[in-house]
C-alpha cells in the first residue's frame, strides 16, 4: 500500500513516485456535512504547503482545503467537480481533490502517519 | 471545529431530546440549538418538502398582550392592520423605528381577550422592553416562559396533526386557536417558516419532551434542525431578521410593503411613518430581490453584487444552496433599476465575478393551506 500521510487540518496525501494525491479525511467530511460544491485548482497551479488548494461548500458554509505540501497541480478530479457529494460518500478514495507534483519529499515525511492521525482525531472528542 | 458549547447558553425544554437524537448543537441567539441531526441538512430539507418535519422553535419569544384596546395600542408601534384582524387570525408584521428601519418581525394573532405575539429569539428581550416602554400602562404584557414551541411542517403535517387533534385540520392558513393536542392544552397556529403547509404548536414546557416524542413516532415525521430551517425559508423567499431585514432596512426596501394595509398607509401613526409611506409611494433607492447564480457555486451573505458593467450595486443578505431548487439561491439588496426579474448581475465570490440573475421569489412555490 502506498504511503498515506495526514495533516492537522484533516487533509490526506498519498504518494506514488513524485506525485501526491490529496483529499480530505472522513472526519473532515463528517464535520462539513452535505457537500454541494467544490472549487478545484487548474493543472499547473503552484500550491504552497498550508496554502489554499481548493474550496469545499456545504449547505451551510464554505471551507478551505489546504495543501499538505508545496508543489504543482498535475490534475484535478473532474468527477468530483461534477458530483461534489463524492466528498461525503468517498472522501478517502474516489473523492480525492488534486494530484500534486511534490516539490520537496521532506515535507511529506514531516506529516502524521495513519496511527498518529487517528490519535490526533481521538483527542478532538 | 467542534467547540464545546458554552455553559451560559440557554436550553430549550427539548435539549436532552436533541442530544439523544445525535444532533450537532450550536449556539444560536443565546441558546444551544440543533443545527442538524445525523441525517444531515439535505435529507432533512427534502424530508420536510416530501413528508413532515418537526422543528424545535422554543427559543422564539411567545407573549400575550392583555388590556382593552390592545389592538389599537399596538398599532402605534407596528404598521400592520391589527384593529382589523379577525378573531382567530394571525398577521405578519414588524416593529419599526423613527428612521423607518425594522426592529424585528413578528406575528400577532387575535384571541378572545388578548393578542398572541411571537417574536424572534435574538430580539425578544428588547422587543418586550420596547412594548412595555411604548404601550400604555393599562396594557399588560405576559411573557410565556413556561411554554415550548414546536413546528410541524410539510405536506403530511395535516394528516399527522389530525391523529392528535382532529379539529386542527380545519384551521386555515394564518389562523390559530386553543385546543387539546394529544390530551394537552395547546395553542395551534396554522403557520410556519418553510413555505409548506404546517402548524406551530405552543405546548406546556414540562410536557414538551413527551409531546415531541409522540410526534417523532409517527412514520411521516423526522426531526429537523436549524440548518434545514434556513434552507427551507430561503427557498420560500422568507426574510431572516438580522440578515435580510434590520434597523437599516425599511419595509419598502425589504419588499414587505404588503404588510402595511391601505388604512395604515392613509392614516400613518406608527414609528417612521413619514419615511416609510414616502418610500412606498415613490419607490425606495434599493430593494430586496431573489438572486440565482448561473453556475453551481453558492454566494453567501456579504457577497458584493455588481451590475452587468461591473459597478457595485448591492450585497447578498442570505445565500446558500437550495436543495429543492437544486442549485444556489440567494436574496440581497440591489439599487432600483436593477431589480427586474432576469437582470444580469455579477457576484464577487473569492475574488472572481460569477454571473447571476435577479429571480422571482419564492424560489420554490408556497403550498400553504387555503383559509376556509
Amino acid at each position: 500500500m502506498a504511503d498515506r500521510r495526514y495533516t492537522k487540518d484533516h487533509e490526506w496525501i498519498e504518494i506514488n513516485g513524485a506525485v501526491g494525491t490529496v483529499g480530505i479525511t472522513n472526519y473532515a467530511q463528517e464535520q462539513l456535512g452535505d457537500v454541494v460544491f467544490v472549487e478545484l485548482p487548474p493543472a499547473g497551479k503552484k500550491l504552497t504547503k498550508g496554502g489554499e488548494a481548493a474550496v469545499v461548500e456545504s449547505v451551510k458554509a464554505a471551507s478551505e482545503v489546504y495543501s499538505p505540501v508545496s508543489g504543482e497541480v498535475v490534475e484535478s478530479n473532474a468527477e468530483l467537480a461534477k458530483n461534489p457529494a463524492m466528498v461525503n460518500t468517498a472522501a478517502e478514495t474516489t473523492g480525492w481533490f488534486v494530484k500534486v507534483k511534490v516539490a520537496d519529499a521532506k515535507e511529506v515525511s514531516g506529516l502524521m502517519d495513519a496511527a498518529a492521525y487517528k490519535k490526533f482525531v481521538d483527542g478532538l472528542h | 471545529m467542534g467547540e464545546a458549547s458554552s455553559s451560559d447558553l440557554k436550553k430549550t425544554p427539548l435539549h436532552a431530546l436533541h442530544v439523544e437524537l445525535g444532533a450537532r448543537m450550536v449556539p444560536f441567539a443565546g441558546y444551544d440549538m440543533p443545527v442538524q441531526y445525523p441525517a444531515g441538512i439535505l435529507t432533512e430539507h427534502n424530508h420536510t418538502r416530501a413528508q413532515a418535519g418537526l422543528f424545535d422553535v422554543s427559543h422564539m419569544g411567545q407573549a400575550r398582550l392583555w388590556g382593552a384596546g390592545a389592538d389599537k395600542a399596538i398599532e402605534t408601534i407596528v404598521p400592520g392592520n391589527i384593529t382589523g384582524l379577525a378573531l382567530g387570525r394571525i398577521r405578519y408584521t414588524i416593529f419599526t423605528n423613527e428612521a423607518g428601519g425594522i426592529l424585528d418581525d413578528l406575528t400577532i394573532g387575535r384571541a378572545g381577550h388578548h393578542l398572541s405575539i411571537v417574536v424572534n429569539a435574538a430580539c425578544k428581550d428588547q422587543d418586550y422592553a420596547h412594548m412595555r416602554a411604548k404601550l400604555p400602562k393599562s396594557m399588560r404584557l405576559e411573557v410565556l416562559e413556561d411554554r415550548a414551541l414546536l413546528a410541524l411542517q410539510g405536506p403530511a403535517a395535516e394528516k399527522v396533526m389530525a391523529r392528535f387533534a382532529p379539529e386542527a385540520a380545519k384551521l386555515g392558513f394564518m389562523s390559530f386557536t386553543s385546543m387539546k393536542v394529544a390530551g394537552l392544552d395547546c395553542t395551534v397556529f396554522r403557520s410556519g417558516y418553510t413555505g409548506e403547509d404546517g402548524f406551530e404548536i405552543s405546548v406546556p414546557a414540562n410536557d414538551a419532551d413527551a409531546f415531541a416524542r409522540k410526534f417523532l413516532k409517527e412514520p411521516e415525521v423526522k426531526p429537523i434542525g436549524l440548518g434545514a430551517r434556513d434552507s427551507l425559508r430561503l427557498e420560500a423567499g422568507l426574510c431572516l431578521y438580522g440578515h435580510d431585514l434590520d434597523t437599516t432596512t425599511t419595509p419598502a426596501e425589504g419588499d414587505i410593503g404588503w404588510t402595511i394595509a391601505k388604512r395604515r398607509r392613509e392614516e400613518g401613526g406608527f414609528p417612521g411613518d413619514k419615511i416609510i409611506l414616502k418610500q412606498l409611494a415613490e419607490g425606495p433607492a434599493r430593494v430586496r430581490v431573489g438572486i440565482r447564480p448561473d453556475g453551481r457555486a453558492p454566494a453567501r451573505e456579504g457577497t458584493k453584487i455588481l451590475d452587468a458593467k461591473g459597478k457595485e450595486i448591492g450585497v447578498i443578505t442570505s445565500g446558500g444552496f437550495g436543495p429543492t431548487a437544486n442549485g444556489p439561491v440567494a436574496m440581497g439588496y440591489v439599487t432600483r433599476g436593477n431589480n427586474a426579474v432576469g437582470t444580469q448581475l455579477g457576484l464577487v465570490v473569492r475574488g472572481a465575478t460569477l454571473a447571476a440573475k435577479v429571480a422571482a421569489l419564492p424560489f420554490v412555490p408556497h403550498r400553504y393551506k387555503k383559509a376556509i
